[in-house]
């Protein structure tokens, strides 16, 4: 069995360590050794988004990523959108335009809005259906997703520093 | 599903992992993105007993301009292609390929580099690569050469990269001003690979075709150079005749795999479609001067 390896980075702004086989994948690491349970398993193949997480600025599906490639990155998973029992603009668009239903792809869902709305502020429907079109959604055909994605960019906008 | 186990390698420079590549020997495999070979590994079609990582090399990345030349590290992502400036001025076919690759998720991983020397004919770079006329920096143990696309693809999963070699950079001579481009690509759905897709290249004198590239992906083991279907249209107006012609030419030499995403002859009809579609469009795109 090859050696296992101590992989540190930041998650959610707090340090984090974990001894892993080089073969681990990060959803693995994440889930069962820091107990971080947001980010789903979907498929396990790169297609659904339920397992996306934003590493260094980049929204990735947390199956198709080795712990040990991201020694030193700094993470976001849905966890860290809530701050001081605050939800983020982008949970509380969700929650009032019923931008989920059985609610299973909506962390990896919310975790991509995230860094889509950092690079693109404003963005055309277009836009949105084309930057979640690595999220699968069995249960609201999109509509309403779009709808939170357009409401969390006003509100996000209103509060933003001029 | 999780890969068998192997040994993880993170070098800092290309002579680093020339060097892991040579003393490791044939049984590991680089690193891009992953998105190709991690999926490979967990089903078991991939076993390297080592993995070396190309992601932390800094000099394998970015996009830059040297005289005529576009010079891309292997690296580079989808995302910062479908993102460059320079890109989409001088060569706005890689705008719109990369563009067309997978979801958002997968682009910000996904690498140029490993897309091309996967050797996968579903892949699109390739067929890009050989309509820009592109060609590779291979870097091994012995030194450094530079290889057209044209010729670079062998078969399913075969290129002319050794082992123990790196595809290093990706070069892409500059378009003459005016060239119209144009990539279509027919896909069941966001992510999949294409049934069939189609790349070209186009500069006209007046109404007639001056230069035309075109090449087909997925429709053969390597990416396909329409070569008949480019001579046919060179002097010729681009109109329902000339279109169809180069269509015909270029199903002529498909060989498609029948699969889930169609039969051979719809695959092979496809083709003949995205060329008709691609060229309309490039053309529509490109300077009549």
């Amino acid at each position: 069995m090859a050696k296992t390896q101590t992989v540190s980075f930041k998650l959610n702004g707090k340090n984090v360590e974990a001894a892993v086989e080089p073969r681990e994948l990060l959803i693995h690491t994440l889930r069962e050794r820091l107990l971080h349970t947001g980010p789903h398993i979907g498929c396990e193949t790169s297609h659904c988004g339920a397992c996306t997480v934003d590493v260094d600025g980049m929204s990735v599906k947390s199956c198709t990523v080795l712990s040990v490639q991201c020694n030193g990155a700094d993470m976001l998973t849905v966890e860290g959108l809530e701050q001081g029992g605050v939800l983020h603009a982008i949970q509380q668009a969700f929650h009032e335009e019923h931008g989920l239903q059985c609610g299973f792809c909506t962390p990896g869902m919310m975790t991509r809005v995230y860094r889509l709305l950092k690079e693109n502020p404003n963005p055309t429907e277009q836009d949105i259906r084309y930057g979640i079109a690595g999220n699968l959604c069995r249960c609201t055909g999109y509509q309403n997703i779009v709808k939170a994605v357009q409401s969390a960019a006003k509100k996000l906008a209103a509060t933003a520093p001029a | 599903m999780i890969p068998l186990a192997f040994d993880y390698h993170a070098p800092r420079s290309v002579s680093e992992a020339i060097s892991l590549l040579s003393s490791l020997g044939e049984d590991s495999k680089l690193l891009a993105g992953g998105h190709s070979l991690l999926p490979m590994m967990k089903l078991r079609f991939a076993q390297p007993s080592h993995l070396i990582d190309l992601g932390k090399i800094t000099e394998l990345r970015g996009i830059s301009q040297v005289g005529n030349e576009i010079r891309i590290g292997a690296t580079t992502t989808e995302h910062e292609l479908l993102h460059s400036k320079l890109l989409a001025e001088k060569v706005p076919l890689l705008v719109e390929g990369a563009g067309l690759i997978a979801d958002p998720q997968v682009r910000y991983k996904g690498t140029i580099g490993g897309d091309i020397s996967h050797g996968d004919p579903g892949n699109d770079h390739p067929a890009l690569m050989l309509a820009l006329d592109a060609s590779f920096v291979l870097q091994g143990a012995k030194g450094e050469r530079v290889v057209k696309a044209d010729g670079y693809f062998l078969g399913m999963y075969s290129t002319l990269l050794e082992p123990g070699e790196i595809l290093t950079q990706i070069r892409v001579p500059i378009p003459a001003a005016g060239s119209g481009s144009a990539y279509q690509k027919l896909k069941r759905k966001t992510g999949d690979f294409a049934t069939a897709a189609t790349a070209v290249m186009l500069q006209m004198k007046g109404n007639t075709v001056a230069k035309v590239s075109i090449a087909l992906t997925n429709v053969g083991p390597t990416p396909l150079k329409a070569r008949a279907a480019e001579e046919a249209l060179i002097g010729k107006q681009i109109n329902d005749a000339s279109l169809n012609e180069a269509a015909r030419l270029a199903m002529s030499i498909c060989e498609p795999m029948p699969d889930q995403r169609g039969d051979a002859d719809y695959k092979r009809a496809m083709c003949g479609e995205m060329t008709r579609r691609a060229l309309q469009t490039a053309h529509a795109r490109a300077s009549k001067a």
